[in-house]
C-alpha cells in the first residue's frame, strides 16, 4: 500500500468542519453530542441534522467524514452506540473510528460497507493486536498510540494487513490510551465511558493576589502557575505535585506540551503512515485553520518533492512548548 | 504582554468612576441592539449554550472603563456595560484585553492558546465559559464585523483601525 500522506482534521462544530475542509482536510472527524465520543465537552459536537449537513458539504468538496465512535460503552448498554452507529451510517459517513470490540463487532455486521477505523483509544501498538482487530472486525486503519519510533512504525506497518495512521500535532497524552482512569478517580466521571477528560463542570481557575493562577479539578489543586508562567489543560496526567523527595513540585507523570511531527513528516510518509492526524476537536476554529494550512502546505510540497516549509505552530501549543516524543527517541519521559 | 501588571491592578479612582458611569450610559443603546440583532441572526447559538442560557457573565475588557455584563438568556437578553465597582455577582468571569476578546468572538484567535499565555484569564463556572465559547465558534462570519456594519462605512473603518492597532500592538507575539 503506498502512502497518500491523508490529512484527517478535527472538528468540534459544523462551523469548524467547513473551515477544515475550506483549509484543505483530505478528511475530518467529528462526534456526536453524547457519551460515544472522547470529546464529549459541553456546547460541542453535532447534532444528527449537523451531521448530515456537514457530510453534504464535506462530500461536495471531495473530503471525507470520519465519525469518532471511540468511547467504551458500559456492560449491557450498547443501545447508545448502537444507534450512533446505524445514524452515521445512515448519513453517508465514510468511516466509523472505534475502540470497543462490542461497536466493533456490531458494525462489522450491521454496516459492513462503511469503513473501521481502530481508535488510539484502542491501545493497539503489537502487529499481534493490530492483526487480530482487522482479521475480526475488518478493520482498515488502525491509529497509532503515540509510543512508538519511526523505525517501530517502519517493522510495524510490513507485519500488519491494514493502513496506519499517526497523530502529528496537537494534545500529547502517553499514558496507555483507553486505559486512564485518573478523571475517574477524582470526578467520578469516565474519560473512556463518558468521553470527557477533565469535565468543565469540575474544572475551576483560582487567581492569587500576586497574579497566580492555581488550576483546580473537583477541588484538587493540580497545578499553580507563577504570574508570568505559561499555563496547560486542567489534566491530572498534566498537574504538578508535590511529594517528599520533591517538595517544589515537578511534574509527575507529563508536562503541559503539544506534539509537532511537522519536521518527521518526511520520514513518516517514508516509513509507510498512510494518514496524519490533527488533535484538537475542543479548539477553535481559528486552531483548526492555522494547523490544517500548514499542515496541508507542507504534506503538498513534501508529495511533490519540494522541501517542507513548515508554518510555526508554536503559539498553539499547550504551554507553549512542543516536543517530538517517542516518535524521535523512547527517550523522551 | 500578560493581562497581570495592566488595568486590573489600577485603583479605581471618584473621577475614574464617574467616567466609567456616564461611558456606561452612553454606551448601552449601542450594546441593547448588538445583542438583539445577534441573537436575531444566530439563534442556534443557545442550543449549544443549554442550561448556561440563563448564567450570567462578566466579561472584562480590561483596558476599557466598564466591564460587560452577560445574560445569554432569549427570553430576556442582558448586555450591559456596568461600572467595575458596581458589577453584579456572576456566574463566571472573562477578562482579556478588548481586542483579543473580540478576536475570540470572532474566533481569530484560539481561546486556549490565549489560556496558555495567560492573555485570557477565566475564572467562576467553567463550563458556562466552554459553552459560551463553543457556542459563538459555530457562528459562520464575523460578530465584529456584523456589528461594524450596522454603522455603515464609518463604523467598517472603525473596527480596520482598531484591528490595526490591535495587530501592531501584538507583533512579534504572533507565530501564525
Amino acid at each position: 500500500m503506498m502512502s497518500l500522506a491523508e490529512l484527517i482534521c478535527p472538528a468540534g462544530t459544523p462551523a469548524a468542519l467547513r473551515v477544515a475542509v475550506d483549509a484543505g482536510a483530505d478528511a475530518v472527524y467529528c462526534g456526536f453530542q453524547d457519551a460515544t465520543n472522547a470529546r464529549n465537552f459541553p456546547g460541542l459536537n453535532f447534532t444528527p441534522d449537523e451531521l448530515a449537513a456537514s457530510v453534504v458539504y464535506a462530500h461536495a468538496h471531495g473530503t471525507k467524514v470520519l465519525l469518532a465512535l471511540n468511547t467504551y460503552p458500559p456492560a449491557g448498554k450498547l443501545d447508545l452506540w448502537r444507534h450512533a452507529a446505524d445514524t452515521g451510517a445512515r448519513l453517508g459517513v465514510d468511516a466509523f473510528i472505534v475502540a470497543d470490540m462490542g461497536v466493533a463487532d456490531y458494525i462489522a455486521h450491521t454496516h459492513p460497507q462503511v469503513r473501521l477505523h481502530l481508535s488510539v483509544q484502542a491501545a493497539a501498538s503489537s502487529p499481534e493486536a493490530i492483526r487480530y482487530y482487522c482479521e475480526s472486525f475488518g478493520v482498515k486503519r488502525v491509529v497509532l498510540p503515540r509510543i512508538l519510533t519511526i523505525p517501530e512504525i517502519r517493522q510495524i506497518r510490513k507485519e500488519i494487513p491494514c493502513e496506519i495512521e499517526t497523530f502529528i500535532f496537537g494534545n500529547h497524552g502517553l499514558m496507555v490510551e483507553g486505559r486512564c482512569s485518573l478523571t475517574n478517580y477524582l470526578t467520578g466521571q469516565s474519560t473512556n465511558m463518558d468521553g470527557v477528560c477533565s469535565p468543565a463542570s469540575d474544572v475551576e481557575y483560582v487567581r492569587d493576589a500576586d497574579g497566580s493562577m492555581s488550576s483546580q479539578l473537583a477541588g484538587f489543586t493540580i497545578d499553580r502557575f507563577g504570574p508570568d508562567e505559561k499555563a496547560g489543560y486542567p489534566t491530572i496526567c498534566k498537574g504538578r505535585y508535590t511529594a517528599p523527595h520533591r517538595p517544589e513540585g515537578y511534574y509527575a507523570f507529563e508536562e503541559p506540551v503539544s506534539l509537532n511531527l511537522s519536521r518527521l513528516l518526511p520520514e513518516l510518509i517514508e516509513a509507510g503512515v498512510h494518514a496524519f492526524k490533527i488533535e484538537g476537536r475542543q479548539r477553535s476554529k481559528s486552531y483548526v485553520r492555522g494547523v490544517v494550512r500548514a499542515f496541508r502546505a507542507a504534506v503538498d510540497d513534501i508529495k511533490a518533492g519540494r522541501k517542507a516549509n513548515i508554518a510555526d505552530l508554536l503559539a498553539l501549543t499547550e504551554g507553549q512548548k512542543q516536543t517530538q516524543g517517542a516518535f524521535e527517541t523512547k527517550k523522551w519521559r | 504582554m500578560s493581562i497581570h501588571a495592566d488595568v486590573n491592578t489600577r485603583p479605581p479612582g471618584p473621577g475614574r468612576t464617574a467616567a466609567a458611569r456616564l461611558a456606561c450610559v452612553l454606551i448601552q443603546p449601542f450594546l441593547s441592539r448588538v445583542v438583539r440583532r445577534t441573537a436575531a441572526r444566530h439563534p442556534s447559538l443557545f442550543a449549544r449554550l443549554g442550561p448556561h442560557q440563563t448564567t450570567d457573565f462578566l466579561i472584562d475588557p480590561v483596558e476599557l472603563p466598564f466591564a460587560l455584563h452577560l445574560r445569554p438568556d432569549p427570553e430576556a437578553l442582558v448586555f450591559r456595560a456596568v461600572p467595575r465597582d458596581a458589577a453584579p455577582h456572576t456566574g463566571a468571569v472573562i477578562r482579556g484585553r478588548f481586542l483579543l476578546l473580540l478576536e475570540l468572538v470572532d474566533s481569530e484567535q484560539d481561546g486556549d492558546a490565549a489560556f496558555f499565555s495567560r492573555d485570557l484569564e477565566v475564572s467562576g463556572d467553567t463550563e458556562a465559559v466552554v459553552r459560551l465559547r463553543n457556542a459563538l465558534d459555530d457562528i459562520d462570519g464575523s460578530l465584529a464585523e456584523e456589528t461594524a456594519a450596522m454603522f455603515g462605512a464609518p463604523g467598517r473603518a472603525m473596527l480596520a483601525r482598531l484591528r490595526r492597532a490591535y495587530l501592531n500592538d501584538t507583533k512579534g507575539q504572533e507565530c501564525i
